[in-house]
């Protein structure tokens, strides 16, 4: 119940401390949640080395990344998950720029996070969030190509009696420059494996890159075009069952009892099962079988503490976190807000919230598992196959040396499937009936039910000008969920939890782009027992619409166009600043619009990388919004592949006006309200901006790209429809304020 | 057992007439490249052809599904070439997570047959189903490009 983790919290909070909670480099079981807070656990580079490693058709392996086939082909190991952003192919990419190696002959594969424990993690974090995919291991994934090179060379070299020196790479073939002798990977491949990798490599400056830093086709597409593509969903074994499931709809409830007998005789049914306290599942030949009997069983359930929790409790609670009186820990911090805005000419006070959302991928989750006394393997599309190992181990109660996961690509993941719970059902499950393979699916009604939400905030703000229109002073109090700290989120409970800050952090990579002279953000923490999740964008997407739609009431209240009252506390952040122009400049900014359309911007700074938006709309009746036009500009220092990184922008508009538009989950009798996509829409092509990329890397760093657009998709056209129409929305989805989609 | 003529074969498979085609083409007959997303005919995941017209299968029944021509993914292709839709979407690299592509493909190929030039706003009309990676900017390019194939 509420209270009693309020209490906890104002307990816990340290007020006014502002430090990283410090995590040990415990096992790997620590899982997903550290990785998605900027964390990276350290290990060990064992590229290669005396003893030759076999890829499982034979080949050997140059190193932990690469094997090289006699036919020359090759294979390039890839630790993190592809989900649709691209991450398999701009790893590859990576590796084999610093390989030299031919693209045409590039094949990917994906090693188990089994055979990576034991090889003491040659391969590092698995974990797939926070935009990290690329930028946390791209300067390990291009020592492993350029090591490999390296050591192919030498082979070559060693087989004609040369020196290395004389010997150069390009496109798998390995020349003799003196000679003009050539011999390829392929036939040389053998003899690298057994040398020993050199102790440094130097790596290419990506000015340099051929490969690398340019919009190459995927690698995984025709499959997709063609539905040979194999999904967690598509698995199949040998005697494979399938099994449906249902938790107990309130979040925290209990499975009282079921009557099994009710539905016995029903067709294809096998076993019915507790899951852990909470689910039950029906085993069945088919799953849809399964599902059937499952909505026969009767069930009844021990609802728990949590049976009256509602959105309106949740929002009263909330609310209370905006008091001043509350405690809090400040996250950004300078001058004396309280006595600015008392001796202020002018204040202007907004309070905005932001609902749940579901992550909703189009693959509803699940896992197949085998379990016998001896071995537990998992078939799974998961953002973190580490994570997903470290639920094995725990439910299997097995070895870590018994058990594996196998990946499979993901019918989309957002942050859902860094969590695991789905996981430890479906070896739960298994672990019951001992040597049959079992799928379990969720079905869509599950899926939306037993998600992981994006938190649930409010925000009040507050800003003071004095006499000459100059902003003095912002007060920025965040009231709401922690996903670090949540209950089942699987850290500590105590602590205070940073992340929350997300875009509105003083430095680092999620940083406000906008100096005033007195300044404080802090956050009253309140966690709703509604389990949170990283939701693609996470923190950022919040800060970031509080944020600019406030500098917008802020621009209007001291007479200031929106984009010449941002400039004016920008001087001191030059990158947030440049994108934000090239915006301005690309959407027109300060030309007349055409007849009916206004124009909004926005800019923010969150998962290293510098963002910026543009939107054109045209509102009919005062509540249909055509989206016509988005404008967006990225800058995350290098770019790997940019066919890829425009669309991710483009993805992420439609995936930040999504949850705008149609968002939102609502909570009654301590339930998911949402069941499906009739009551939880997505935006459909007819409801598609025209997204126009500006991409502009600007070196020197390594900044994500598959999350932080979402952040200026919201305010931009929020920003536009107060253009259009002089009214603010400060709640959302707009499907509850009488807004949608024209 | 009932026959189902599924991509030019007829397939005899053990279920209940009152099984959704979706799972019958997927667990019965084992093809499963049609995927499920919503059960409710809302997101479009499951689109198969039936006699030529995209349909949702999840909301088609076995019973209503005989005697009638269904064509998945794997068969909208024929004499060993991808149909003009696939190509276009490997010439623009749409997919992105790729699970909803099956269905959007085949939603389109049926576009196509129907009205081999749509405009804009016809493929608004016609095309519904939900992607939420967000591919429609290159979904839009692709049927223009397989249009003009």
């Amino acid at each position: 119940m509420l209270p009693r983790t309020r209490e906890e919290v104002a307990v816990n909070l340290q007020i006014g401390q502002h430090v990283m909670p410090k995590l040990n480099r415990r096992a790997f079981v620590i899982g997903s949640a550290t990785a998605a807070a900027g964390l990276a656990l350290g290990f060990d580079l064992p590229f290669g080395g005396p003893a030759v490693v076999r890829a499982a058709d034979g080949a050997s392996e140059v190193n932990a990344w690469v094997v090289i086939r006699p036919d020359d082909t090759v294979v390039i190991r890839i630790a993190r998950s592809e989900m649709g952003q691209g991450t398999l192919t701009g790893l590859a990419q990576l590796v084999a720029e610093e390989l030299e190696c031919d693209w045409s002959k590039v094949t990917t594969e994906y090693p188990t996070p089994g055979q990576s424990i034991a090889r003491k993690r040659p391969w590092g974090e698995f974990t797939t969030g926070g935009s990290l995919g690329i930028r946390a291991s791209q300067d390990y994934v291009r020592q492993g190509g350029a090591t490999a090179c390296m050591m192919l060379i030498q082979a070559a070299a060693n087989s004609w009696k040369v020196p290395a020196s004389e010997c150069k790479a390009a496109n798998s073939v390995i020349t003799h420059t003196p000679s003009g002798k050539t011999t390829t990977y392929g036939k040389v491949a053998e003899a690298a494996a057994k040398l020993e990798p050199p102790a440094e490599v130097k790596l290419k400056d990506p000015k340099d890159w051929t490969i690398a830093g340019k919009g190459l086709k995927r690698l995984d597409t025709v499959d997709k075009t063609t539905g040979k593509m194999i999904y967690g969903i598509d698995v199949k074994l040998p005697g494979m069952l399938n099994a449906a499931i249902k938790d107990c709809p309130v979040f925290g409830g209990k499975v009282k009892s079921f009557d099994e007998a009710k539905i016995a005789g029903m067709k294809g049914v096998k076993k019915v099962l507790p899951v852990g306290d909470s689910a039950v599942a029906v085993v069945a030949d088919t799953w849809w079988h399964a599902k059937t009997a499952l909505e026969a069983l009767p069930i009844v359930w021990d609802e728990g503490d949590n049976a009256n929790l509602s959105s309106e409790t949740i929002a009263t609670w909330l609310a209370e976190g905006l008091d001043d009186a509350q405690p809090t820990f400040i996250g950004n911090q300078n001058g004396d807000v309280k006595a600015a805005i008392a001796g202020a000419a002018k204040t202007v006070e907004a309070i905005y919230s932001y609902p749940y959302q579901n992550h909703a991928t189009m693959e509803p989750m699940n896992a197949t598992a085998l379990y016998t006394p001896d071995k537990c393997e998992v078939w799974c599309g998961t953002q973190d196959g580490e994570a997903a190992l470290a639920a094995v181990l725990d439910v299997s109660g097995l070895a870590a040396e018994k058990i594996d996961v196998h990946r499979l690509m993901l019918g989309g993941g957002f942050g859902r499937r860094v969590m695991t719970d789905y996981v430890r059902q479906a070896v739960a499950i298994a672990k019951q009936m001992p040597g049959t393979p079992v799928k379990l699916l969720w079905s869509r009604e599950e899926d939306m039910q037993h998600g992981k939400y994006h938190p649930i905030t409010q925000c009040k703000l507050t800003g003071a000008f004095d006499a000459d229109n100059n902003l003095v002073a912002l007060r920025y109090r965040l009231s709401g969920q922690s996903i670090m700290l949540s209950e089942g989120s699987g850290a500590p409970k105590n602590g205070i939890d940073p992340f929350v800050f997300q875009g509105v952090d003083q430095s680092g990579e999620a940083a406000i782009g906008y100096s005033v002279a007195n300044l404080l953000i802090d956050y009253a923490m309140h966690n709703p027992n509604v389990p949170p999740g990283f939701w693609r964008g996470v923190n950022l997407n919040h800060n970031a619409i509080y944020l600019e739609c406030f500098m917008d009431e802020l621009a209007r209240a001291a007479g200031l166009e929106p984009l010449a009252f941002r400039r004016k506390l920008m001087g001191k952040h030059p990158k947030h600043l440049a994108v934000l122009n090239a915006v301005a400049e690309k959407i027109g900014w300060g030309t007349p619009a055409p007849k009916g359309i206004y124009r909004g911007i926005a800019q923010v700074m969150g998962h290293g990388s510098y963002v910026a938006g543009a939107a054109e709309i045209s509102v009919t009746d005062g509540s249909k919004i055509k989206v016509h036009r988005i404008v967006a500009s990225t800058d995350p220092g290098y770019i790997v592949n940019p066919a890829q990184v425009e669309r991710q922008i483009a993805g992420s508009i439609v995936y930040g006006l999504s949850a705008l538009f149609y968002g939102g989950c609502t909570v009654k009798d301590g339930r998911i309200e949402q069941s499906n996509f009739d009551t939880y829409n997505s935006m459909r092509i007819n409801e598609m901006p025209k997204v126009e990329t500006v991409l502009m890397p600007s070196g020197g760093f390594w900044g994500g790209v598959g999350e932080p657009s979402i952040g200026i998709a919201a305010p931009a056209v929020l920003n536009a429809y107060f253009a259009a129409t002089g009214k603010r929305i400060r709640s959302f989805p707009l499907r509850d304020q009488n807004s949608t989609f024209a | 057992m009932t026959n189902l003529k599924i991509n030019g074969k007829t397939i005899a498979v053990d279920v209940e007439d009152d099984t959704p085609l979706l799972w019958a083409i997927r667990e019965n007959v084992g093809l499963t490249g049609t995927k499920y997303g919503c059960g409710i005919a809302q997101c479009g995941a499951c689109t198969v052809h039936i006699d030529d017209a995209a349909m949702r299968s999840c909301g088609v029944t076995v019973g209503d599904a005989v005697g009638k021509e269904i064509t998945t993914i794997e068969g909208l292709g024929a004499n060993g070439a991808l149909h003009k839709v696939q190509q276009a979407w490997i010439g623009n690299d749409v997919p992105q997570c790729g699970y909803c592509q099956s269905g959007m493909i085949m939603a389109v190929a049926a576009l196509l047959k129907e009205n081999p030039k749509p405009t804009d706003d016809d493929i608004n009309d016609a095309i519904t189903n939900i992607c939420r990676c967000g591919t429609f900017q290159q979904v839009r390019k692709a049927i223009h490009a397989a249009a003009n194939a």
